[in-house]
């Protein structure tokens, strides 16, 4: 690789981004450190050795593996029922002529602008009818496809050239079929737009697992992070151990894919 | 163009083929209605169940009894409402102009081919995927008045140790710079993007034309940055005006309700207080308010475009 010349942004550039870098590093240098370093006034700025006090306090004592497992299942469901659903539904509404189509989808996209305080109340009776409350079902169903999901594989299934699907149309085979052997394999960009914007909405949240969720086996990592903290707030190198855990999938998720993490993202913005 | 009108172009040799046209309904409806069932089922429904809620006394466990609109008349006068609007109010104010500012700011910083930029991107964007949840553990414990690392920080720079979080005219502009550190990199992202679209032939005309950096900027890259710009500020006072999970884990509408915002008020309502149908009221009046400004916005974005 060529070497670029040396510009004066860096002197900008370098310090902005280490402002926003700083309080990450902070998180991971403070679960490291002692609950000494940490309670001494004032407190210590720079570990002296690496202390993994607070991990084994989190993973031993503590519910975080559960946690963590409960989130993850959570997730996981919901990322795969929102590219299954999501797919069926936006390749029907980009390919498929049938009756009420249009004002179905005209529907589902104006709920998008429904906030969700207005729908939390009666969402979490309907949950209490199901007899979800308290149970990782309550978090599962609604979050199995939105309308942004199937709203942008319609977008990108409508973009697709028709003729890759007619010849095996006409060669008799199945709506299915076709969904699955031709336009899928093509649709990674929107797949992968799906799969991130769902994982991170669902890792991330935390108002409906405080209304839906009350006994703390059932808690996922980001409310039993805040209880956690509540019921440790002296504990502070094991309350940034159980931080450390609750950031890291999405922190290296969004490392390992950030292209199709930008991506996603930005085409919220710019398509939206 | 023509033949592939809303369908495939059918083969009339083929009888298969027209009998499978016709069979194209039932797959359409098969193929959406576990969509539409759980989307629709669990808006529409809720959204008219709310509406009926506000007009009712509910604690969420017995029957619920029909008081017209006592609520909202409540809501007008109770002074927590008051508040708890003004509260997100300026939260929303100073929020979204700085994010969208600063987003614009530094996209254009970063819109350069210079060695390490990729990672100046990363670092910038980064806190956006840190859940609201952690970050409010993480500043919690950063700005803890006694085992806190800015106390510290203060303190060896002989400065006076502050209250922050457990200081009524702090706590509302600590949220504030805390949803800036991780919600600037989105504006930053899109912006980035956006600028990706400027044309550089208006760019390099404008230049030849004798425009310094300030003019490409204002007669340039700001105007074509508009359609970006409006959705910006939409999509972020949409979210300031929901903000929730940050205040439910640092504050918790504290210290003296200095940070109780419209939906730390809904969730305590309902979910605390047990008044759902007094919360269902006051969720009401937010959705209206969030229509407002997101019709409003709209409209705006359409003659922008149309321009």
């Amino acid at each position: 690789m060529k070497r670029l010349p040396f510009s004066g942004w860096h002197l900008v550039l370098a310090p902005l981004a280490l402002l926003f870098a700083l309080p990450l590093v902070w998180l991971l240098v403070s679960s490291v450190m002692s609950n000494a370093e940490i309670n001494r006034f004032p407190p210590a700025l720079w570990p002296q050795g690496i202390n993994l006090g607070g991990y084994r306090y989190v993973l031993g004592n503590a519910l975080f593996p559960r946690w963590f497992l409960n989130s993850f299942i959570v997730s996981a469901v919901a990322v795969t029922a929102n590219l299954v659903l999501g797919s069926l539904g936006g390749y029907a509404f980009a390919r498929i002529r049938f009756a009420g189509s249009k004002l179905v989808l005209g529907l589902m996209l104006a709920t998008m602008v429904i906030p969700f305080q207005l729908t939390m109340i009666p969402t979490f009776l309907v949950m209490k009818q199901l007899g979800l409350i308290d149970t990782l079902g309550a978090l599962i169903v609604p979050s199995l496809v939105t309308p942004l999901s199937v709203f942008l594989f319609r977008q990108f299934f409508v973009s697709l050239p028709r003729e890759l699907e007619e010849a095996a149309w006409i060669d008799g085979c199945g709506r299915l079929r076709i969904l699955v052997s031709i336009v899928l394999p093509l649709a990674r960009p929107a797949l992968s737009t799906v799969a991130v914007l769902t994982f991170l909405a669902t890792w991330n949240d935390l108002t409906w697992p405080l209304i839906a969720i009350n006994s703390d086996a059932t808690y996922t990592l980001q409310l039993g992070l805040t209880t956690f903290q509540g019921q440790h707030h002296t504990q502070w190198s094991a309350v940034m151990a159980g931080n450390v855990i609750t950031v890291l999938p999405v922190l290296l998720g969004f490392l390992l894919a950030q292209k199709a993490f930008i991506r996603s993202l930005a085409s919220t913005g710019l398509k939206g | 163009m023509a033949s592939v009108v809303g369908t495939f172009t059918v083969d009339p040799r083929s009888r298969g083929a027209k009998r499978r046209a016709r069979g194209e309904g039932a797959t359409g409806w098969a193929f959406v209605s576990p969509s539409v069932v759980i989307i629709l089922g669990l808006s529409v429904v809720p959204v008219l169940w709310s509406l009926l809620l506000s007009f009712q006394v509910n604690d969420l466990v017995s029957p619920s009894e029909w008081v017209g609109l006592a609520n909202y008349k409540a809501l007008v006068k109770d002074p927590a409402f008051g508040s708890a609007v003004s509260h997100t109010l300026i939260y929303t104010a100073l929020y979204v102009p700085l994010s969208v500012v600063a987003g614009l700011g530094i996209a254009i910083a970063l819109d350069r081919k210079i060695a390490l930029i990729g990672l100046y991107r990363t670092l910038v964007f980064v806190p956006f995927v840190v859940s609201a949840a952690a970050q409010g553990v993480l500043f919690s414990f950063v700005l803890d008045p006694e085992f806190g690392v800015a106390n510290s920080l203060l303190h060896k720079l002989g400065l006076p140790a502050q209250g922050f979080f457990s200081d009524p005219g702090q706590a509302l502009y600590l949220l504030v710079a805390i949803s800036l550190w991780s919600g600037t990199g989105f504006c930053v992202i899109v912006y980035l993007a956006g600028l990706q679209g400027v044309s550089s032939e208006l760019v390099e005309a404008a230049r030849i034309d004798g425009a310094g950096r300030w003019g490409v900027l204002r007669h340039v890259t700001l105007p074509a940055l508009a359609p970006v710009t409006i959705f910006l500020l939409l999509f972020q006072t949409i979210n300031a005006l929901q903000v929730f999970d940050l205040v439910f884990v640092t504050t918790k509408g504290g210290p003296l309700g200095s940070t109780t915002v419209i939906v730390y008020f809904i969730w305590e309502k309902a979910f605390k207080a047990f008044t759902a149908g007094y919360s269902a009221a006051a969720a009401y009046t937010l959705a209206v308010a969030l229509l407002v400004v997101g019709g409003a916005l709209q409209i705006y974005r359409r003659r922008v475009a149309a321009r």
